[in-house]
């Protein structure tokens, strides 16, 4: 017998206790200001491409530059003017694609007749590419600022009745049932479920929406303008200033992204009571 | 289209020849009830038997259901569903004030179902228990006449089953609204109410009145015939 045996029961060692830990799912602790990383690091490849000298100046200039130019068209050009007209028009034309969107979205949403009467209607609409319009529209409209605006609303209004809609026939049947045991009347009904029912589904037409509208002005104002950002791009075209267009363009990117970072901002105040993935 | 509701201010439930069907299969087939005001009532059956058909007719939520009869309930009606039902968008207070105005009296409410302190939490902040006693809550602020449960203790798990047994039957003494309470839970039936019916193909199997006082002999009694009346034999006990 070997001195093991004889000293204290052999106890097996007991396997080490790992705490296995599951993996999340979940994308993670959101970090500020992350969404910026992309944007940044694209810049900064094209700031060293132009100071290496491997991009050619007449094509794509050096960011520098492109900033040079905008300061001086701020300055002595028509730049403010410019972006002020470009800014009136998508204002005006999402302020009423927005109205009409979410109306008709309640209207066909809340009654039978509304639905027959709209969603076929709206749907034909959307079949249709809106651009495609403008040729009528000069006809109908003349080619001043009522029929760009009217282009704007259709391209805003689509997007935010088709999600505004969806999300209002998303609404839970037991919610409306429980509406009608707690004696709500039809006003209460609207307000109290129906929209904060459908807020989700509207913010997701809103971002569209403004995305929309930056878009159809830059088709509006290169083909039909005497004045806005388009019209600036489309007359450096013919002078051949690359600087020009891309100021054009940095302008626009800015502001498309600065609304859809307030639009965003909003939803996440208004829907403070979703628990997703994203928050 | 469901027959006319009669209001009244005085709280019972009356029923005469109450007949529903749905695509020509009768669900209900000429039902004879009356609650007496106050009464604690457990309604049994099968899935399928009718139980959720009747107490939605009572409720007058049948709107597209073809039937017939006499029907008599309160004005004042409250609904506790299997779901607690809470709009998500909606804190826990104003989730219990949905319909009806009086922050003072929706505190009160949830003091009583013991959610005092969580007025501004979210729906989504409470577990099933808490939900459900806030649903709860809810049906107590209307001061119902006649309070109908579908159900409503089928998705807890059975400690906070037992928690709200009690809970319910507590409110229910210091209310004392008329309970219609539906459930597949035969223990839970004895355990809460007066009177017990059984609901078999459309009629009242059963109707057996509950002696509270009764021993454990008395309620063992009661298991085996509503056991009974619900077609469970000896061996699957």
């Amino acid at each position: 017998m070997s001195a093991v045996t004889t000293t204290a029961p052999a106890v097996t060692e007991a396997p080490p206790a790992v705490r296995r830990k599951r993996r999340s799912l979940s994308p993670g602790r959101r970090l500020p200001a992350t969404r910026l990383i992309g944007p940044v690091l694209l810049l900064a490849l094209w700031a060293a491409a132009s100071a290496a000298g491997r991009l050619d100046p007449g094509a794509v200039p050096a960011p520098w530059t492109v900033l040079e130019t905008g300061a001086r068209l701020w300055t002595e050009g028509t730049l403010p003017d410019d972006i002020l007209t470009s800014l009136q028009r998508a204002a005006s034309g999402f302020a009423i694609g927005l109205v009409a969107g979410v109306a008709l979205a309640l209207a066909a949403g809340l009654s039978r007749v509304g639905e027959a009467l709209i969603d076929g209607t709206v749907n034909l609409n959307r079949a249709i590419p809106t651009l495609g319009l403008i040729p009528l529209f000069i006809l109908w409209l003349g080619i001043g600022e009522t029929f760009k605006i009217a282009i704007i609303a259709i391209v805003v209004y689509i997007p935010i009745y088709l999600n505004t809609h969806a999300a209002l026939a998303g609404i839970d049947s037991r919610f409306v049932e429980l509406a009608e045991v707690q004696g709500l009347n039809r006003f209460q009904f609207i307000r109290q479920i129906v929209i904060p029912g459908a807020l989700p589904g509207f913010f997701v037409g809103l971002r569209l929406g403004v995305t929309g509208s930056w878009l159809g002005l830059v088709v509006l104002e290169q083909i039909n303008a005497t004045s806005g950002l388009g019209y600036l791009m489309f007359q450096a075209q013919n002078y051949g200033q690359s600087d020009v267009i891309l100021v054009g363009l940095v302008v626009y990117g800015v502001f498309g992204l600065v609304s859809d970072s307030a639009v965003r901002l909003i939803e996440r105040r208004v829907l403070s009571w979703r628990r997703t993935l994203s928050s | 289209m469901a027959t006319h509701t009669e209001q009244l201010t005085r709280p019972a439930v009356r029923l005469r020849g109450l007949t529903r069907s749905f695509d020509r299969r009768t669900v209900l087939d000429g039902i004879d009830l009356d609650i007496p005001a106050g009464q604690f009532v457990a309604l049994l059956g099968h899935s399928g038997s009718g139980k959720s058909t009747l107490l939605r007719a009572i409720a007058g939520l049948d709107h597209q259901v073809t039937g017939s009869g006499q029907l008599t309930a309160p004005e004042r009606i409250s609904v506790v569903f299997q779901d607690s039902r809470l709009l998500p968008w909606r804190r826990v207070l104003d989730n219990v004030l949905l319909g009806t105005d009086g922050e003072d009296k929706g505190r009160a409410a949830l003091e009583e179902v013991g959610l005092g302190g969580r007025e501004q939490a979210w729906p989504s902040e409470l577990s099933g228990g808490e939900a459900q006693r806030a649903a709860l809550a809810r049906s107590l602020v209307r001061e119902p006449e006649l309070l109908l449960a579908d159900e409503p203790f089928g998705a807890l798990d059975a400690l906070t089953r037992i928690k709200m047994h009690a809970l319910l039957r507590e409110l229910w003494e210091r209310h004392r609204p008329s309970v219609l309470l539906v459930t597949h839970d035969v223990d839970e039936a004895i355990v809460l109410a007066d009177r017990v019916l059984v609901l078999e193909e459309g009629r009242i199997g059963l109707d057996l009145a509950i002696d509270r006082d009764a021993g454990a002999d008395a309620r063992g009694e009661y298991r085996l015939r509503l056991l009974a009346a619900l077609g469970v034999t000896e061996d699957l006990r």
